[in-house]
């Protein structure tokens, strides 16, 4: 099988993902975005205000101190009272916004990552293969942290910030250019610095996240391994590759939180610094009187020149403009990290929605069926008997009628569709296969199961056998060659459709957090409770669950880790028994049961393959006796074919390997 | 528990802090400034006296740069200082987990001390950097506004007297009602990733059964739960912003109404338009440093929950301990068991073993038969002390196993796991965990001998292939091989193959015992199997059932003795037992 994929090493600025999540979120929530956007403009307008307000105060104050208090009394609250009206309404405006945002994130959140579950969940076998689960679960975890901090705090932080400061230059634009001016160079050193050192903590940034992974990787591997690294008292060595990685890890951190903290202070006291260059300026302009002129759009409204002496208030209220303008860059700051962080989870979140889905063409289903004066009559319900309902021409029918294994079941034609009783005739026909290109697994493998037969499949670890299987319920798609099952090429059946008609137990056994009850009915999730019980009566599961703490309704916790191997393949057993499928996969079901135990199962296994199409593959020459055929795979090709007692009189391969008398290695 | 955390700082000491003192000098500073600014502004209004600007403007420009320098020296120091704390904290957490008994390991399960050593530690980590800087920062911050707005505002400040108790109050009560609502979002959040985790690691159960769509409704429901609960938890702190901007209006507005009134009534003597400007950049001052402790006191509220999961791991003492004066050496590879009862832990109620009685001379092999679950892997973990008995003793070369160096007895006594694990690596950086100074020629050796040299040399790279996280590239059979090898490197009195060959076909099996009788006549030869076949030669073969010794004797002297034993044979041989 293929590599795992490793981390792209080199931290990547790209804005692409993070403007299609805006995207995604806007179509999510239009409404939302602009009530909210609204709300920005808003509160930003109205928060740039108190500068000019100050203005206009200070201006009464210095009326009033040449005029008394009761000349400005009235002016002074008239203003006052404005000012109350549209803090009034900045404050509605940002409630609106803080209430809607927590509603949408989270909602927006739970929509990505049930889009990203429901991707996952039509993704092929191989996406899986070529990933550790920590790498798939971090994205449910650390990926769409990094976009909850995105949508929720840095896209709003940075268009109030944004506007804030686009409204700053405005208003300092219109009281006096020359000021404007030494503002100019300061928002140009602005710019650069945070070019210089946000790029840097950026780029940090996301070289941490990297290293974290690689540090959360082999945590992982080696806690898991944590047995074995005792037993070969390698505890020491672990702890020296853990304090390497540790590290690296610390060194990048550290970095990128210098970066990170240090911007904070140096943005402030350029702002200082510019602050006090205001002041400076300003004050040569007042004390200059006029001789060195103020340019200003004020003076022209309120004198019609350009041209006139820069006053006090102005010069007062400039300052808090500057003061508010650098604390506005610095919120931009300050978000640059997460944006930053959220750049690397938007990139992870959308290789992931845009991998490609597990392909099916196929347009054949499947269909509960009823025998009805010799024809097959589709219908609703559960009867235990299947057909496949084939939309084709006559003459794709006529050719239907000639295939293989299709002969003496029913068709109707109803129009263009055929319906074709499932029996579980499945044949292979040439079969090539490699889960990578270049690395041939299966040759020329060609086989035919007819219903209701057994079909065994015996060999040496990696001979193929488990591929085999993999390629009728069709995990995996075939280079060369045809799979028919009951004449049609199951490219053709609908993956689901295919799968449903396959019952398959496995090796590694599955279970989910729930009763017994839930886990049997897995299997088909309109089972009854007595359907249920039935079933693990078949399977011999009953006698121990009934034995546990509240039988079928005990809730198996961590996936069933409280029952043993051979229990929890027992369960397996049942939930495939439920299903009642015509066609069984049983892949190792009965290795971990011990031999006494799976006596007692046989039986069980017995009937659940009676009047089925089986596919087995164990080593334990007693599941296989009695099939109708037997193939004997090594790497990858069929060298022998039979039953039991025509292999035995070859004296081939399987015959070495029932007497246990191999003299030559696989 | 602080004081067990406050243990990682270690050699972080000085940044740790260094961080606050130069965030002191900063505060003060920042607190300066407008006091500074006042002094500037009046000038320009009164004096238009440019020297006394000019003077002003330096000691500003001075004051900036040293705020530049205690902000940057701080920022450095804390980064330096947390993260290096977070390190240690990993490294010790890795360290006491290393020193774990499988008990431990098992009280605690191995995802849960995964989580622990990277989502906690980051949690805990982010909380100090949070003490180191802006728990110092805003509580400072707010005293020494508090204190120039006193001084500067005179009776202006009396005004902060009415709004911190209302804004306070209202922080106060936010995080009140929300911290319940996150503690229980992060149990939800757990219960999510576990089923995540169980539908990737079933995805092939969820495909054969075509339950796509079954899994996505159950997940989005998981989902759909968190989002309830967030959005709960995030629109009541969503108070805190209007809440925020509300003190800030109020003061805003109280401030320049009085603040106007008394300058001119007092004619600019009582107070003067400076003041003015500083109270304003006090007051925000004030309240945002009210605002960061109220985010602190969440956050660290937040990482308390994380800060306690990491205490209880460095709280936990191993429960197989080395002993005071170890016995250092293995005389031979004898074993007894002396009328042993083990249970997994004190609270089981079941015996996994009772009245374990035998004894095993050196050099002999010994096979192991019984069911799933009759105690086969519980009795053998006994003897290299994963786990301690409970009752009796294990006796190996005629010492008790607890009077041994764990590392000595752990060294003469290899057990092959049921379940095998490779580490990312090349195979030989594999078997070499065996004796990292093996050479190559003790390698192919050791690999002729388990069989597993052929299939090594038919790789590409032989022994320097590359084995995946998992060991997902070689197969079931071939793992247990090398798994094999990897345990002979160690040159063992005693070896244990716990049904380690069950993947390995029936011949390569018989080879591999055929091996071990002529090759390592000395070491004591433990083999748990499923087979028969595997253990019919032993010398020794133990029958186990319920946890009890069910019968014990040779091959033959079982078929006549033991029933159990007999049914198991009869049923393998009507069949013989395949490779898999």
């Amino acid at each position: 099988m293929s590599k795992k994929k490793n981390m792209p090493p080199k931290p990547k600025m790209n804005l692409k993902g993070v403007k299609r999540l805006l995207g995604y979120f806007f179509r999510d929530y239009p409404v939302a975005t602009v009530v909210v956007a609204i709300c920005i403009i808003l509160s930003a307008a109205i928060g740039a205000l108190p500068s000019i307000y100050i203005k206009t105060i200070t201006a009464y104050i210095e009326e009033g101190l040449a005029l008394g208090f009761p000349a400005i009394k009235g002016k002074l609250i008239k203003t006052i009272f404005i000012m109350i009206l549209l803090y009034l309404l900045a404050l509605i405006a940002s409630f609106t916004q803080a209430q809607i945002m927590a509603r949408v994130t989270q909602g927006f959140l739970h929509k990505m990552r049930s889009r990203m579950f429901n991707k996952m969940q039509k993704l092929p076998i191989s996406f899986f293969d070529q990933r550790n689960d920590g790498d798939i679960m971090s994205y449910y975890t650390n990926d769409i942290d990094t976009l909850r901090m995105l949508v929720s705090q840095s896209v709003p932080h940075l268009f109030n910030s944004v506007l804030t400061m686009t409204v700053l230059i405005c208003v300092m634009l219109y009281y006096s250019i020359p000021l404007m001016l030494v503002m100019v160079f300061g928002i140009i050193l602005m710019t650069i610095t945070t070019k210089k050192i946000g790029g840097n903590s950026a780029k940090y940034f996301i070289k941490q996240q990297h290293s974290l992974a690689k540090v959360e990787g082999y945590i992982e591997e080696m806690m898991h391994g944590q047995k074995v690294v005792k037993a070969f008292c390698h505890e020491d060595e672990t702890q020296e590759g853990f304090d390497k990685l540790n590290k690296a890890f610390c060194e990048d951190s550290t970095t990128a939180n210098k970066y990170g903290n240090i911007f904070g202070p140096i943005m402030m006291n350029i702002g200082n610094l510019l602050y006090v260059l205001e002041a400076f300026v300003g004050g040569i302009l007042v004390t200059s009187a006029g001789r060195i002129p103020n340019i200003s759009i004020e003076l022209l409204v309120s004198t019609g020149s350009i041209v006139g002496a820069l006053s006090v208030p102005v010069v007062a209220s400039y300052l808090g403009m500057v003061k508010q303008f650098t604390g506005s860059v610095n919120q931009v700051s300050q978000q640059i990290n997460s944006v930053a962080m959220a750049m690397a989870g938007a990139e992870r979140v959308f290789a992931l929605l845009d991998e490609e889905e597990e392909p099916d063409n196929g347009n054949v289903t499947l269909v509960n069926c009823r025998e009805e004066n010799g024809k097959l009559v589709e219908v609703e319900e559960h009867t235990g008997m299947w057909a496949w309902k084939v939309p084709m021409t006559d003459e794709e029918f006529e050719q239907l009628k000639q295939a293989e294994g299709t002969e003496g079941s029913l068709y109707t034609v109803n129009g263009r569709t055929a319906l074709v009783e499932v029996r579980g005739d499945v044949r292979f026909d040439s079969v090539d296969f490699g889960y990578v290109p270049d690395k041939q697994v299966l040759y020329d493998v060609s086989l035919f199961a007819k219903p209701g037969q057994k079909i065994a499949f015996v060999g040496a670890t990696g001979a193929g056998k488990t591929t085999i299987t993999n390629l009728i319920n069709r995990f995996y798609d075939i280079a060369d060659g045809k799979i028919r099952y009951d004449g049609i090429n199951i490219n053709r059946i609908k993956k689901a459709d295919l799968r449903r008609s396959l019952g398959v137990v496995l090796q590694d056994v599955n279970l989910f957090t729930g009763t017994v009850m839930e886990n049997i009915r897995y299997g088909r999730l309109d089972a009854t409770d007595e359907e249920c019980i039935e079933a693990a009566k078949l399977a011999n599961a009953d006698s121990f669950i009934s034995r546990l703490p509240n039988g079928y309704y005990t809730e198996l916790s961590g996936a069933g880790a409280n029952l043993s191997q051979g229990q929890r393949q027992l369960l397996s057993i049942a939930r495939a028994a439920v299903a009642d499928p015509p066609v069984m996969i049983l892949d190792e079901a009965t290795s971990s049961i011990d031999t006494r135990t799976e006596s007692l199962v046989q039986k069980g296994m017995d009937a659940l393959m009676h009047g089925r199409t089986v596919f087995v593959i164990a080593h334990r020459l007693s599941t296989i006796m009695n099939s109708d055929a037997i193939m004997v795979l090594d790497h990858g090709h069929i060298i022998e074919r039979g039953n039991h007692d025509d292999l035995i009189e070859q004296k081939g391969k399987y015959y070495q390997l029932y007497t246990g008398s191999f003299e030559e290695n696989d | 528990m602080i004081k067990k955390l406050a243990g990682a700082v270690r050699e972080y000491k000085k940044p740790a802090i260094l961080s606050p003192i130069f965030i002191t000098g900063e505060v003060i500073l920042d607190c300066i400034l407008p006091l500074i600014t006042a002094g500037l502004i009046n000038n320009i209004r009164t004096g238009c006296d440019m020297s006394l600007i000019t003077r002003d403007g330096l000691l500003l420009v001075l004051f900036a740069l040293l705020s530049l320098l205690c902000g940057s020296l701080a920022a450095i120091y804390s980064a330096t200082a947390s993260v290096g704390f977070a390190g240690n904290l990993r490294h010790d957490l890795f360290e006491k987990v290393q020193s774990f008994s499988f008990e431990n390991i098992d009280k605690f399960s191995t995802p849960s001390l995964v989580s622990r050593l990277t989502t906690d530690v980051s949690n805990v980590q982010m909380a100090f950097m949070m003490i180191i800087r802006i728990a110092i920062r805003s509580p400072l911050m707010l005293i020494f506004s508090v204190c120039s707005a006193i001084i500067v505002g005179k009776r202006l400040a009396w005004i902060f007297v009415g709004i911190i108790p209302v804004l306070f109050g209202g922080l106060f009560i936010i995080s009140k009602l929300a911290m319940p609502i996150f503690q229980s979002v992060f149990k939800r959040y757990d219960d999510m990733n576990a089923s995540i985790q169980e539908n990737v690691k079933a995805m092939r159960v969820v495909k054969s059964f075509v339950r796509e769509d079954y899994e996505i409704r159950k997940f989005e429901g998981t989902s759909d739960s968190i989002r309830g609960d967030f959005t709960k938890a995030e629109s009541i702190l969503a108070f805190m912003n209007p809440l925020m901007q509300l003190c800030i209006y109020c003061s805003t507005i109280l401030i320049s109404f009085f603040a106007a009134k008394w300058i001119v009534q007092s004619n600019a003597t009582y107070f003067d338009i400076g003041s003015l400007t500083a109270m304003l950049t006090y007051s925000m001052q004030v309240l945002m440093s009210l605002m960061m402790l109220s985010m602190i006191m969440v956050m660290l509220t937040m990482s308390q929950a994380s800060a306690k999961r990491i205490v209880e791991v460095l709280d936990e003492e191993s429960t197989v301990k080395n002993p005071e004066n170890p016995v250092m050496e293995v005389k031979d590879g004898s074993i007894t068991f002396d009328n042993v009862s083990f249970k997994y832990s004190q609270a089981a109620e079941k015996m996994a073993l009772s009245n374990i009685d035998f004894k095993i001379v050196s050099g002999q092999t010994v096979g192991i038969i019984g069911g799933t679950g009759t105690g086969k892997s519980s009795l053998i973990q006994l003897i290299s002390r994963i786990y301690d008995v409970t009752e009796g003793s294990v006796q190996v070369g005629g010492v008790d196993v607890r009077d041994y160096d764990l590392d000595v007895l752990r060294k003469q006594v290899a057990v092959v796991l049921q379940k095998n694990v490779l580490f990312s690596g090349t195979i030989r950086d594999n078997l070499l965990w065996g004796n990292p100074d093996a050479d190559d020629e003790e390698l192919i050796r050791v690999c002729k001998l388990a069989q597993a040299d052929e299939f090594i040399q038919s790789f590409p790279d032989k022994y320097d292939t590359v084995i995946e996280q998992g060991g997902n590239n070689v197969s079931g059979g071939q793992k247990q091989r090398l798994c094999i090898a990897r345990a002979l490197l160690r040159k063992p009195k005693i070896l244990i193959l716990d049904d380690s060959t069950s993947a390995v076909d029936t011949k390569t099996d018989a080879l591999i015992r055929q091996a071990f009788k002529y090759e390592i006549p000395d070491t004591t030869k433990i083999i748990i199997a499923q087979r028969i076949s595997s253990v019919q030669d032993s010398d020794l073969i133990l029958v186990m059932e319920n946890g009890r010794i069910d019968g014990m004797g040779t091959h033959e002297e079982l078929l006549e003795t033991n029933d159990i034993y007999r049914e198991v044979y009869f049923s393998q041989i009507k069949g013989g037992d395949f490779d898999e």
